[in-house]
């Protein structure tokens, strides 16, 4: 099979790749002295879980670290577990953890005694996009035809199905809203990002903002159509992944007169109290995950936003971001009673 | 190969609880449970929200208040009941051979988070089969330490998942 | 090759409680990579068929449910071991086992494409509709008092909404204490209830495992089977629920309890049920395994995983650079095929591996109780330790175990506390979600011929109750027909 010659070429660059690199991770003044554990503040399956999953995997095959890697998912209470384990073993380095949005939204929504800045920013991965699908069979022509339709409609007839309450995606239909003057969605909250996509394709609920590679597959079966992009720029991915379009093709919601923008970090964190040098050598490891083939394809399938931030750069990221996120939050009246 | 002692003869033991008092206090924690769900539950609104329906705390309130009536009538049931009241629910014997696996699991959960699963885990076995079932103290020793390596090396070497440990471990790397 | 080995693997893991099949296959998928897709997902699902077969292992032994979809083993296992027939109970549970897993097989060989497109129809209102069947089809039957079984059934409830509300995103019942924030989890609570619970009674009886001294026959499976022909309609009945729930997808757990609660139901032997009847290994095991293996479907399909450990499967396909859902049958034949191949060979070698295990299982309960007891403490503490990787269940699994100990002894029933647990919140969470969508009209459930089938279906199963015990009051003879 061509795929698989394919990967094993890969496989061999990266070897190649890991080789060189070994002098240098050799220099680096620390290592781990035992297994690194990589939490995950989500459910087994999410976008975030395959995520980890996938970079275990390619630091595995490529022998990019010398001790292993080990994923522990813990999502209780909107990820606030796998958030306060990190706080509480400030002092253990050999601890990880992947973020989603809910790196902001759990401590405001629910009002979890948490903040990013219990944690050391490790690197920011990647920028997940949200796409604004419809159904198919309703025949929308494109973003703006769907909110004509919404705002003609009565009142909360139109439904969007999301992934769990006050995070990302209700958020996002609360800007929405916002642009619709005095119309509404119903919200429909359900618990993964798959089970949307196929409640929509079942026509249960009007719409849904998925991330991409949650809903590629319906979009590829002719069950689903992007409407927007919920970005400032369309994606930079050309190639064809339906009979004629590509993830190029989709255009911004500000082309469509809707005016939101929203993306959710993929980001890698350690514990508050890791030093320079260790948060060096994992800033060093996720770079050479970056560079292999493998986390090429995997960016390109879910038409990630690929910015690599780290250092100083990152902690202004996130500032503002939290900051973002606590104005939307207020407006759609999402936070947490004080407590 | 012996058990230390013989199953228990039901005649000829004094009841330490009569089956009616354990009723009694097992239908007012029940009612305790219900007080509690149903006091968060006031917290969190139990209306039926417009274009909502039931709000958060819509099922646990009436659930609790299922649960209260149910366990009231389980307590007056309990509390008229003379039939029952001289059965014998467990005997001074009865209660101290499961203290003496339910006293060590207690201990061995609390040494848990200070020495590690593997090294309670095998005191406990080794203590429990050398105190208890009257092993020579190198087979315990042997059975003990032979299944905590088998656990070992299952978990944290094949299977990669992480369980609690302690100094011995890290003195080994891990 | 790869086959047995992973179904081996798969037994390993099925039975230790807490490292389950999602875990399994969770860990050894980055091992994978390196392989063909189309042997890896051999492998794979070997784990997963091998669990499935694992988890009856200590239901029926110890009491102690490996995985969640073999509590409703335990009901009738457990006892068949206590009088001596655990080699029975195991050859029953592994053949069910089989058969479930084969006829849901056969369904997604020829009717795939037909079975995917029922299963979009599923909405919020669909879902509720079957998790109250299931309720239903469980209510009513409980050998305590009815007061008892009420009560235990609310404190399941209560107990499963403890955590964070899916649907507003508030955390209920927390008290500002984070160890809560996660809530009950359900195999904590199993392994604390059946498992701890039994090691404190066996305790009390003295140091010793009831029916251990049963003499071990070689001859168990002819035995076993010989007894299974008549049980035609049982396996059937399970084979159909199972299948239905794994494609829904209500999952392997709600289907197994499903499976007991309609066995005992329509059974000559309902009345015997939760004695030791193999019967009620035979429907709960069944059922679960046509599920476990119909949750495959809508995993490729539709890229909705009918488990967790589909859930980890979907990641997998992921990375091998398959992509699940629609297309897949398409574009992708060679794997799906010989992914179906695969399912009907890793059963039989599956079937064959754990029946010749059968003798060695059974010999376990021969082992001096003073090291059985000790040694299920471990293992049931690093199984709900590894739930959540949270000390705090261990504590709760010896909580739990004392309130079996006592619910056990006073009567109150311990099946509607678990399947309350197990079902509680999605149930909760699908009435809201279907609420949310028709904005508070109570008729959605009636709104289209699928969910208002499934409602009405529910209702009638659970006032079945109130009417046979009317006829019970004219006699005997009027109750045998109303069962």
């Amino acid at each position: 099979m061509l795929t698989n010659t394919l990967k094993k070429t890969a496989l061999a660059l990266a070897a190649g790749v890991a080789v060189l690199a070994a002098p240098v991770a050799a220099m680096a003044a620390w290592e781990p002295t035992k297994p690194v554990t990589f939490i995950i503040p989500a459910g087994t399956g999410g976008g975030a879980d395959q995520m980890a999953r996938f970079i275990q995997g390619v630091i595995q095959k490529n022998n990019l670290m010398e001790k292993p890697v080990v994923v522990l998912n813990k999502g209780g209470g909107a990820g606030a577990e796998g958030f306060l384990e990190m706080k509480s073993s400030a002092r253990d380095p050999h601890k990880i953890i992947i973020t989603l949005s809910n790196l902001f939204t759990t401590p405001l929504g629910t009002g979890t005694p948490f903040s990013y800045k219990d944690m050391r920013p490790v690197a920011m991965l990647a920028l997940d996009q949200f796409i604004l699908w419809t159904n198919v069979e309703k025949n929308y022509a494109d973003a703006k035809a769907y909110i004509d339709a919404v705002k003609a409609a009565p009142d909360r007839q139109f439904k969007m199905g999301g992934t769990g309450s006050k995070q990302e995606d209700q958020i996002i239909t609360a800007a929405i809203e916002k642009q619709l003057g005095d119309k509404h969605f119903t919200y429909l909250p359900f618990d993964g990002g798959g089970k949307v996509a196929v409640q929509l394709v079942g026509g249960h609920v009007d719409s849904s903002v998925n991330n991409p590679i949650e809903a590629v597959a319906q979009w590829r079966g002719k069950q689903l159509k992007p409407l927007c992009i919920f970005d400032a720029k369309r994606s930079t991915y050309t190639d064809k992944v339906t009979d004629d379009m590509a993830w190029s093709d989709i255009p911004t919601c500000h082309e469509a007169g809707l005016d939101v923008e929203y993306q959710m970090l993929r980001g890698i964190f350690t514990t508050s109290g890791a030093t320079d040098e260790q948060v060096a050598f994992y800033v060093d490891l996720f770079k050479k995950v970056m560079a292999t083939e493998d986390w090429k394809e995997f960016m390109k399938k879910g038409a990630f936003n690929q910015t690599f931030m780290t250092g100083p750069e990152f902690d202004k990221w996130l500032a503002a971001t939290e900051a973002k996120h606590k104005e939307l939050m207020q407006g759609a009246g999402f936070l947490a009673a004080s407590q | 190969m012996s058990d230390i002692t013989e199953p228990r003869k039901d005649d000829d033991e004094p009841a330490l609880v009569s089956h009616r008092t354990a009723d009694i206090v097992v239908a007012c924690l029940f009612l305790v449970a219900s007080a509690i769900v149903i006091k968060d539950a006031t917290r969190l609104g139990f209306s039926w929200r417009p274009n909502e329906g039931p709000a958060p705390g819509y099922f646990p309130f009436y659930i609790a208040v299922v649960m209260a009536i149910s366990s009231a009538i389980n307590l007056a049931r309990a509390v008229i009941s003379k039939a029952e009241a001289d059965e014998t629910l467990t005997t001074k014997t009865g209660v101290l051979r499961m203290s003496a696996i339910f006293v060590p699991a207690l201990i061995y959960v609390f040494a848990t988070s200070y020495i590690g699963i593997y090294v309670a885990s095998a005191i406990y076995i080794a203590a429990f089969m050398y105190f208890f079932g009257k092993f020579p103290i190198w087979k315990s020793l042997a059975v003990a330490l032979g299944i905590s390596g088998v656990s070992f090396v299952m978990f944290e070497i094949w299977f990669l998942v992480p369980l609690p440990k302690g100094p011995i471990e890290a003195a080994f790397g891990f | 090759m790869l086959m047995v080995l992973g179904i081996v693997l798969g037994v390993v893991i099925g039975v230790l409680p807490g490292l389950g099949g999602a875990n399994g296959v969770a860990i050894l998928l980055p091992l994978t990579f390196s392989m063909d897709p189309t042997s890896a997902i051999i492998m794979l699902t070997s784990i997963y068929w091998g669990a499935l077969f694992g988890g009856a292992i200590t239901s029926i032994l110890f009491n102690i449910p490996g995985e969640p979809w073999s509590v409703a083993t335990t009901f009738d296992g457990h006892p068949m071991a206590q009088r001596g027939k655990a080699d029975e109970a195991l050859v029953g549970a592994f053949t069910s086992s089989f058969v479930g897993a084969i006829f849901a097989v056969i369904l997604i060989t020829f009717l795939a494409p037909v079975i995917a497109k029922f299963a979009l129809r599923f909405g919020p209102a669909e879902f509720f509709a079957v998790q109250f069947l299931t309720f239903a089809s469980f209510l009513g039957m409980g050998r305590g008092s009815a007061f008892k079984t009420l009560a235990s059934m609310c404190l399941g409830f209560a107990l499963a909404s403890v955590g964070l509300d899916g649907v507003t995103g508030t955390l209920r019942l927390t008290f500002g204490y984070d160890e809560l924030l996660n809530g009950f989890k359900f195999l904590v609570a199993v392994i604390g209830l059946f498992g701890i619970g039994e090691i404190l009674s066996s305790m009390e009886e003295g140091l010793s495992f009831r029916g251990a001294a049963a003499k071990l026959k070689m001859d168990a499976v002819i035995r076993t089977w010989r007894q299974l022909p008549k049980m035609g309609f049982t396996f059937l009945r399970s084979c159909i629920v199972g299948a239905w729930m794994g494609i829904t997808p209500g999952g392997a757990t709600p289907a197994s309890f499903m499976g007991y609660g309609l066995a005992k139901r329509f059974s000559k032997n309902g009345r015997n049920f939760g004695k030791g009847e193999l019967e009620g290994v035979v429907a709960p095991e069944t059922a679960a395994h046509a599920a476990g293996t119909a949750a495959m479907l809508p995993m490729l399909t539709l890229g909705i995983p009918g488990s967790p450990t589909a859930a980890v499967l979907l990641g997998g396909l992921l990375i091998w650079g398959l992509q699940p859902g629609p297309l897949l049958f398409v574009e992708q034949k060679e794997f799906v095929w010989g992914l179906i191949a695969s399912m009907y060979m890793g059963n039989l070698v599956g079937l064959v591996i754990v029946l010749t295990c059968v003798p060695l299982f059974a010999a376990i309960l021969r082992v001096p109780f003073s090291i059985v007891a000790p040694a299920i403490v471990v293992v049931c503490a690093i199984g709900a330790y590894t739930v959540n990787n949270s000390m705090f269940d261990v504590w709760m699994m010896l909580v739990f175990g004392v309130m079996g100990y006592f619910f056990t002894k006073l009567g109150y029933p311990l099946p509607p506390l678990v399947l309350a647990l197990v079902l509680g919140d999605q149930a909760e969470s699908s009435f809201r979600q279907a609420m949310l969508s028709s904005q508070g009209d109570v008729t959605i459930f009636w709104h289209n011929w699928l969910s208002g089938s499934i409602m009405t279906l529910g209702v009638i199963l659970a006032l079945w109750p109130l009417v046979s015990m009317l006829f019970n009051k004219k006699g005997d003879d009027a109750a045998r027909a109303a069962a």
